[in-house]
């Protein structure tokens, strides 16, 4: 049986892992394999443990305005080593004008304040394997 | 087979899928695990365990960077629980070893306990030979946490580190049946804080006890917090492998392992089929007779292991 594994990552200097560790807490329950690696994370290593997690989703969450340079650079890293198959979601505060410039940098979907785990849950189950 | 052939060439996503395969139970794994058998045996495997919150992550994060100082490359299997009621795991080993992520040398890999008690998965052990195959000299495997009784760990690896912290319980805890029986390393860590020296000392008591074996386990104070001690701890895994191989110790423990995977391959295969029966009209008469008292549970395993012939 194959299980849904997702890595939850918090990249650079931002420390507000609450909404991090909802989501984690949230996919946990619908029965997938979080991986959580905390705060402070570059983008060569959110991509790095997702290669060796062999991971098939990987949730960013920022909440300090950096997301347009490191959320891409994330996508970008995924696509070169080869991991283009691995879905890649986003949280935090993220302006609705920056919302259609991440998905052209390879951000699968954006999900802001509000957001029910349910519906997280339901796009990841529906995506994975892309 | 091509991804083993770049498992062989050190490949870390080739190594990552592997895992993947043999934790699904896919049908290419068992053909995987034969062609990667005869590649394993060069690596030095170490099971770090003891209770939730004892530290064992940030001790295997500074023990890896002492191997690595050392010359050495290192994979680390973490094991986490498995919810038994959503499946779902929360795997956090990787927050205290972030800075290993980044070296080539270094290759970690979470994994879920997916039902099986003891401190390992079933996968556990398969993993270990991919880890060992792709060329890792020391490999670490971080139990689940659930301290007394993962002793199941302790047959897979060839030494065993047990990790205590101060506070933690009085000393009959020391005398308690279970890992203290298996470690051949203890280490209180911690010992930043008061009391380490106490555990440490009663820990002295019961390991002067033993059985001679030509080894006793020593007792070793580290914190892993402030990187103190851990010096000490890599020269005494080397030292135990070193005794392992001069005793003969290091092929009585293969023998070990290799029984133990072919028994937990065989309670697998057994208990796979068994659950099958339960579709069958054998397995529902079975059951009415149990409710007729006419027979007992244990009667009804019987009666049912016996019409299980050869597969097919």
């Amino acid at each position: 049986m194959e299980k849904i594994r997702v890595l939850v990552a918090k990249p650079g200097l931002d420390g507000h892992d609450r909404g991090a560790k909802v989501i984690a807490r949230g996919l946990r329950d619908a029965g997938m394999e979080v991986i959580y690696t905390g705060l402070h994370q570059t983008p060569e290593d959110i991509v790095e443990a997702a290669i060796q997690e062999d991971v098939d989703a990987v949730g960013l969450s920022s909440l300090s305005g950096a997301h347009m340079t490191l959320f891409p650079r994330v996508a970008r890293l995924l696509r070169e080593r080869g991991m283009e198959n691995v879905l890649v979601i986003g949280g935090g505060i993220i302006p609705p004008d920056d919302i259609v410039s991440l998905k052209e940098a390879g951000i699968d979907r954006i999900f802001g304040p509000g957001t029910f785990l349910k519906e997280v849950v339901a796009y990841i189950e529906g995506h994975v394997g892309k | 087979m091509s991804l083993v052939e770049d498992l062989l060439a050190g490949d870390k996503r080739a190594a990552a899928k592997l895992i993947s395969l043999i934790e699904d139970g896919d049908e290419e794994a068992t053909e995987v695990i034969r062609a990667i058998y005869k590649e394993t045996g060069k690596a030095q495997t170490v099971a770090v365990s003891g209770p939730p919150g004892s530290g064992k992550s940030t001790l295997i994060h500074r023990l890896a960077q002492a191997f690595r100082r050392r010359g050495k490359t290192v994979g680390i299997i973490a094991v986490d629980p498995t919810s038994p009621l959503t499946g779902g795991a929360l795997l956090g080993d990787r927050v205290r070893m972030g800075d290993l992520t980044a070296d080539e040398g270094v290759f970690i890999r979470s994994m879920g306990t997916r039902g099986r008690l003891g401190g390992v998965s079933a996968a556990t052990s398969d993993a270990i030979n991919v880890l060992d195959a792709f060329g890792s000299d020391v490999i670490f495997v971080e139990t689940a946490g659930v301290g007394q009784t993962d002793v199941e760990v302790a047959a897979l690896t060839h030494t065993m580190v047990v990790l205590l912290m101060p506070g933690a319980g009085d000393d009959v805890q020391a005398f308690k049946a279970g890992i203290f029986e298996v470690a051949d390393l203890f280490v209180v860590n911690k010992a930043d804080r008061g009391g380490a020296e106490a555990v440490a000392a009663d820990l002295e008591v019961m390991v002067g006890m033993g059985e001679e074996t030509g080894w006793v386990p020593p007792v070793l104070l580290a914190s892993g917090l402030r990187d103190d001690g851990i010096a000490e701890v890599a020269d005494q895994v080397e030292a135990h492998f070193a005794h392992l191989a001069e005793s003969g110790g290091l092929e009585a423990k293969r023998r070990t392992r290799v029984e133990r995977e072919i028994l937990g391959a065989l309670a697998e295969s057994i208990q796979a089929r068994g659950l099958a029966l339960r579709s069958g009209t054998a397995f529902s008469d079975w059951v009415d007779r149990v409710l007729q008292k006419d027979a007992s549970p244990r009667e009804a395993a019987q009666g049912l292991l016996e019409t299980l012939g050869p597969e097919g």
